[in-house]
């Protein structure tokens, strides 16, 4: 892999790029959110985002998989490519993408349905079974592989917004996995939870790791360091630096980092 | 509020100081009297409307039958014996019944006086009597006992509406016709039984005949039309502006108009109605088709503007989870936001169809406010509708038909009634808290 | 009705393009749905479309020009002696021969012209409607098997049908506009015909309305009277009084309920206002003219005043009664959208509750509350069945409320009622009538929903 960035410091290792990402600008209407990010992720292997509130690392989470595309007036500038294809191609379908690319958000938000069909939701829109079977086995896969299986598995047709909070967002990263995505995006998934779901969600992603390449913005600079292997450091819009955890915690480069890190700012 | 402001004021309370206070707490009691006499009176109109629709309608629900013996002379109905449909039905019922009350009346001399005795009875003996024979010719040559209705003065003398104690001159039941009709009574032979013609029969010219079946049919009918194009289009326009549209000129365009059109006069739909549907397409008039039409263009603004508050009520993050999902646009709008939003839709569509059911003006332009007797069966016979079925009983001279308007107008109230529950009941069981 | 027939037939065809594109999509990608690109009946819809759509259309079109080509038809090959008759009488002519042809008419042709006439005109609406189900049915199999050529597993058929639903709800949000533009066009043309016979300033400013002299065909537009003054002075008048009637209750009533009412009292007062906005207009109208007339002519007696039982104040106060409703919930939205800072900060300086209501709440809520009584000025003047049934059909030029008088309602439903010949400026002049409605209620709605949206914006 060639030379990305000045400030990635050189004791990075080198795991292959599932997302590339290149002079990326992120425009709301006239104001600009995102300016000239360069960053690569690594396949199979968690990268938090992190940086004070309105400092883009949301904004760019929600460029991988073109969800600001929902947005009116929102424009993108720049590639980012997943697997060398360039997402923002005109002849790409976002749907196909988002399959690709999952996401949970900052607030659990289950569908007001049962349990099952939240889950069974995405490979019913994407036809990935053709039986009732495979239905129910990737619903309990899913389940199991979120951690969610031994809770829920007596009362799957129960609502999904009577769970609890922490189970909430499990179902919702059940849910995200069971399209089998090579990404997915977690936008602050623990801020709405107490510190016992939290540490479950943490626990979880570390497992996801195994199968998935995970994207995670985060306010908790504990959380990043517990739970990643990359971080991207991102301040007013721009990435200011990036590479493997423990350098950016032990041995910031940039004093912007070193101030939030240290709790200066932020 | 007053001892609170007392002890409050006592400290200031030195001459000009209290007696401002006074005052300003004066004030405030008589603003708050304003406000509460505004509701009261209000309340009041709204008491007093009821009450006069129902104090001179519930009578109507009860008609004055008289019982009399019919023989089914054979002579009279079929001379020829032949049974034939055609012949039963065109033969000379009147002649029966003419028999039958001078029978009960064997005093009545005089071609005026047994003409006057025999209209102590209404026209609709004779046929209910035709319809006891189509049915079982086999009664032919008995002698039935029925009830059949009083006419209409002889019923509105039962019911207090015609007064017996005003002198002769200015009562529409002669001393002659009291006679005759005491008689009757005292004989056990009239009886006030509930009305079910009311609710079986079309308009008719007498009002002891008349009913509001054809009027309900033909409002059902038009409704049916409303909600058939109104609902659906309704959905995809909201839809598209709520979930669709892009914030540009057009789409300003078609909202302003949205919201322009909601408060456009209803007569005005009538006049486009008229001119669009009847002379241009050339589309039937009085036809249940052309009136939901019409009033489906009138009800559609308001089905959009509820609808597309029911879809603004859906959070964005089921939207968000959806599309995170891999859901394109139409899925996430099928799938989540128009289902999550239906009750309020729905309810948005009952309110709209009961404001619907309530107009007349339109209705008047495209002319169904023809006399149909008949109970229409498609949407293109002749019909009208229950409004306007109480605007026509409404300016007929007979005192009778006041009665039946109130009724008519109970029947309407109770349809909306009906509705506007079921509208509360969809919002209250499926009202969803975000 | 054979229309609906076909329509039926082809959405049946529809169906059955639809089952055949899925199972002809499965069949491609070996019963594997993952294998295409979208799920199966996405593949289905898609070849319906293809076969219904074009076909749907062609028979809408073809239902719309139909009755015109064959009526210039018919005329074509009419003899000599009636095809040059007077536009007029011609189409009085076709008119009886589309009657007879189709079994409405009373009369039978008289006159072998007119039954060879029918016998073409039958038998070119036979093949018309021939034609239509061979060409409709032609474009649908044309439409199938043109999409199903194109089905292979890579075919993005869930974007195109995606596609085609976005189509289908931006054409019905055009039906909004055609509505409006439906009304404006037939108001102004049908006016436009009127004001041919009768100077629009004889209308506008003419100052006595007597449309009935004019029915006789010698003298039309000649001695009939169309001055619409007395008619709007009328509707401004019944529209005051109803004002004068509804605004003070109406807004107390509001400000009672948002700022007094304890819960009890606003959970049975608030529905009841509901049911008075939820009741037919010809009910207040039977009201107005069976109760509310009597009494005021009877009280009237008493203090020795003649009041008309047709009095524009019987017709005012019920339209009032009517309003009431409108305009306290307008103004209740209007006020409870005052920010409660505003609230605190008066009470804060010691102000009683109606003085922070009086000095406080109504000025900041006045744009809102103005806004609101313009859209109920709207609906007075628009309002027709209390009127109809309880104000008059004489035009007096009178602002006297015990007097009869009539509005522009109550003439437009006069005119149009009955059977008219369709061209009389009589009719004509309802048309006229309703143009002026449409036109004065239109700019109090857009100022006053204007105003609204304004205040709105201001505390949202």
């Amino acid at each position: 892999m060639a030379a990305v960035e000045q400030t990635i410091v050189e004791t990075q290792p080198a795991p292959v790029p599932k997302i590339t990402a290149r002079s990326v600008d992120m425009y709301y209407g006239e104001k600009q959110a995102l300016f000239d990010v360069d960053l690569d992720v690594a396949e199979r292997h968690v990268t938090a985002l992190i940086g004070p509130s309105g400092c883009g690392k949301s904004t760019f989470l929600r460029c991988i998989n073109r969800m600001n595309d929902v947005i009116d007036g929102a424009r993108v500038e720049g590639t980012i490519m997943l697997d060398g294809e360039n997402i923002y191609d005109k002849a790409l379908d976002v749907v196909q993408l988002r399959a690709r690319v999952g996401m949970v958000f900052q607030k659990p938000n289950p569908f007001p349905k049962s349990i099952y069909d939240n889950i069974a939701y995405g490979p019913r829109i994407h036809g990935l079974t053709d039986t009732k079977d495979e239905l129910d086995h990737i619903v309990a896969t899913s389940l199991e592989k979120a951690g969610l299986w031994n809770e829920v598995r007596d009362r799957l047709q129960e609502p999904g917004t009577g769970l609890s909070g922490g189970q909430q967002q499990r179902l919702c990263i059940a849910r995200a996995i069971a399209v089998s995505p090579e990404v997915i995006l977690m936008d602050e998934p623990c801020s709405a939870l107490d510190p016992i779901a939290t540490a479950k969600i943490e626990e979880l992603i570390d497992e996801l790791k195994e199968n998935y390449t995970i994207v995670i913005v985060t306010h908790s600079m504990q959380q990043a360091a517990r739970v990643s292997q990359f971080t991207a450091f991102f301040h007013l819009g721009k990435l200011v630096e990036y590479g493997a955890t423990e350098n950016i915690f032990t041995n910031p480069t940039d004093e912007r980092t070193q101030g939030y890190i240290t709790g200066r700012f932020g | 509020m007053t001892d609170i402001a007392e002890t409050r004021t006592t400290p200031l309370a030195a001459g000009r100081a209290a007696d401002r206070i006074r005052k300003r707490y004066a004030a405030e009691r008589r603003f708050r009297l304003y406000g509460l006499v505004a509701v009261c009176v209000s309340i009041a109109f709204l008491a007093l409307m009821l009450l006069s629709i129902v104090s001179k309608g519930y009578t109507a629900f009860q008609q004055t039958m008289v019982y009399v013996d019919v023989h089914l002379d054979e002579s009279v109905i079929d001379p020829k014996g032949s049974r034939n449909a055609d012949d039963l039905a065109r033969a000379n019922y009147g002649a029966l019944i003419r028999k039958t009350v001078a029978g009960l009346f064997p005093e009545v001399s005089g071609r005026r006086d047994k003409r006057k005795v025999r209209k102590l009875l209404s026209p609709g003996a004779t046929y209910d009597v035709r319809a006891m024979v189509m049915d079982d010719p086999s009664l032919i040559g008995k002698r039935i006992s029925l009830w059949v209705p009083a006419s209409d003065d002889f019923d509105q003398l039962l019911k207090g509406n015609i007064r017996r104690d005003v002198p002769e001159s200015d009562r529409r039941v002669s001393d002659k016709e009291l006679a005759w009709i005491d008689s009757l009574m005292e004989k056990g032979l009239v009886e006030k039984q509930f009305n079910t013609r009311f609710f079986t029969a079309g308009a008719s010219q007498e009002p002891e005949l008349a009913g509001i079946l054809g009027a309900a049919v033909g409002s059902f009918l038009t409704l049916l039309v409303t909600f058939l194009v109104s609902f659906p289009l309704g959905i995809m326009t909201a839809t598209y502006l709520e979930e669709f549209a892009p914030k540009n000129r057009w789409t300003d365009l078609i909202e302003v108009n949205i919201n322009n059109l909601a408060a456009v006069p209803s007569i005005v739909f009538g006049l486009l109605g008229l001119a669009v549907f009847l002379n241009f397409f050339g589309l039937p008039r009085s036809a249940p088709l052309v009136g939901g039409l019409v009033l489906a263009l009138m009800t559609l603004p308001t089905i959009i503007i509820t609808s597309r508050a029911a879809l603004k009520a859906v959070p964005p993050s089921i939207r968000e989870a959806a599309f995170g999902m891999g859901a394109s646009r139409l899925q996430v709008v099928v799938h989540h936001v128009v289902p999550l939003a239906m009750p309020g839709i729905l309810t948005g569509s009952i309110i709209g169809m009961a404001q619907a059911l309530g107009e007349t003006a339109p209705l008047l332009m495209i002319g169904m406010v023809a006399f149909v007797a008949d109970i229409p069966t498609g949407f293109f016979d002749p019909a009208t509708a229950l409004p306007v079925q109480v605007y026509l009983w409404a300016d007929s001279a007979e005192r009778a038909f006041v009665e039946r308007t109130s009724a008519a107008i109970m029947v309407l109230l109770a349809f909306l009634f009906i509705m506007n529950l079921f509208a509360v009941y969809l919002r209250k069981r499926f009202e969803r808290r975000w | 009705m054979s229309t609906f027939v076909l329509t039926a037939a082809l959405l049946m065809i529809a169906y059955f393009a639809f089952r055949h594109g899925r199972s002809r999509a499965l069949a491609q990608a070996g019963g594997k749905s993952h294998a295409l690109h979208s799920l199966p009946y996405y593949y289905g819809y898609y070849v319906a479309l293809w076969c219904g759509v074009p076909a749907l259309l062609l028979v809408v079109a073809w239902t719309a020009l139909q009755g015109d080509i064959v009526r210039a038809l018919v005329v074509s090959d009419l003899p000599e002696n009636l095809r040059t008759l007077p536009a007029q009488e011609l189409t009085l002519l076709l008119n009886n021969i589309v009657n007879i042809a189709e079994g409405a008419a009373l009369m039978p042709a008289d006159n072998t012209d007119i039954q060879a006439a029918v016998a073409h005109y039958q038998n070119l609406q036979d093949i018309a409607f021939g034609a239509l189900i061979v060409l409709a049915v032609t474009v649908a199999v044309a439409g199938i098997l043109f999409a199903r050529g194109r089905i292979s597993p890579a075919l993005r058929a869930r974007n195109s049908v995606e596609q085609a639903a976005k189509w289908i709800l931006i054409a019905s949000s055009t039906v909004a506009i055609f509505t409006t533009v439906g009304i404006v066009f037939s108001l102004l043309f049908e006016a436009m015909r009127f004001f041919r016979a009768v100077p629009v300033t004889d209308f506008l400013f003419g100052l006595e309305w007597s449309p009935q002299t004019a029915i006789r065909e010698d003298q039309v537009g000649a001695s009939g009277a169309f001055g619409a003054v007395p008619l709007f002075a009328g509707t401004m008048l019944i529209s005051f009084i109803a004002m004068v009637v509804a605004a003070p209750l109406g807004l107390m009533a509001a400000i009672y309920l948002a700022e007094y009412a304890k819960p009890k009292l606003r959970s049975i007062a608030k529905p009841a206002l509901e049911i008075l906005a939820g009741i037919p207009t010809v009910v207040y109208g039977f009201f107005a003219a069976l109760t509310v007339a009597p009494m005021l002519r009877n009280s009237g007696d008493l203090f020795g005043l003649s009041i008309s039982s047709e009095s524009a104040l019987a017709a005012g106060v019920v339209m009032g009664i009517m309003i009431i409703p409108f305009v306290s919930s307008i103004s209740d939205d209007v006020i409870t959208a005052v920010p409660q800072s505003l609230r605190e900060g008066s009470y804060g300086m010691g102000a009683t509750q109606s003085e922070t209501i009086k000095n406080v709440i109504f000025p900041a809520a006045l744009p809102g509350i103005v806004g609101g009584l313009l859209l109920a000025v709207s609906r007075a003047i628009g309002e027709t069945m209390i009127v109809v049934m309880a104000a008059g059909l004489s035009a007096n030029l009178t602002a006297n409320p015990f007097q009869a008088v009539t509005t522009v309602t109550v003439q437009i439903v006069t005119l149009l009622v009955g059977d008219q010949e369709f061209d009389s400026p009589k009719t004509l002049a309802a048309f006229a009538l309703g143009l002026v409605l449409f036109v004065i209620t239109l700019i109090l709605n857009v100022v006053a929903l204007t105003v609204v949206n304004r205040y709105r914006e201001k505390y949202d």
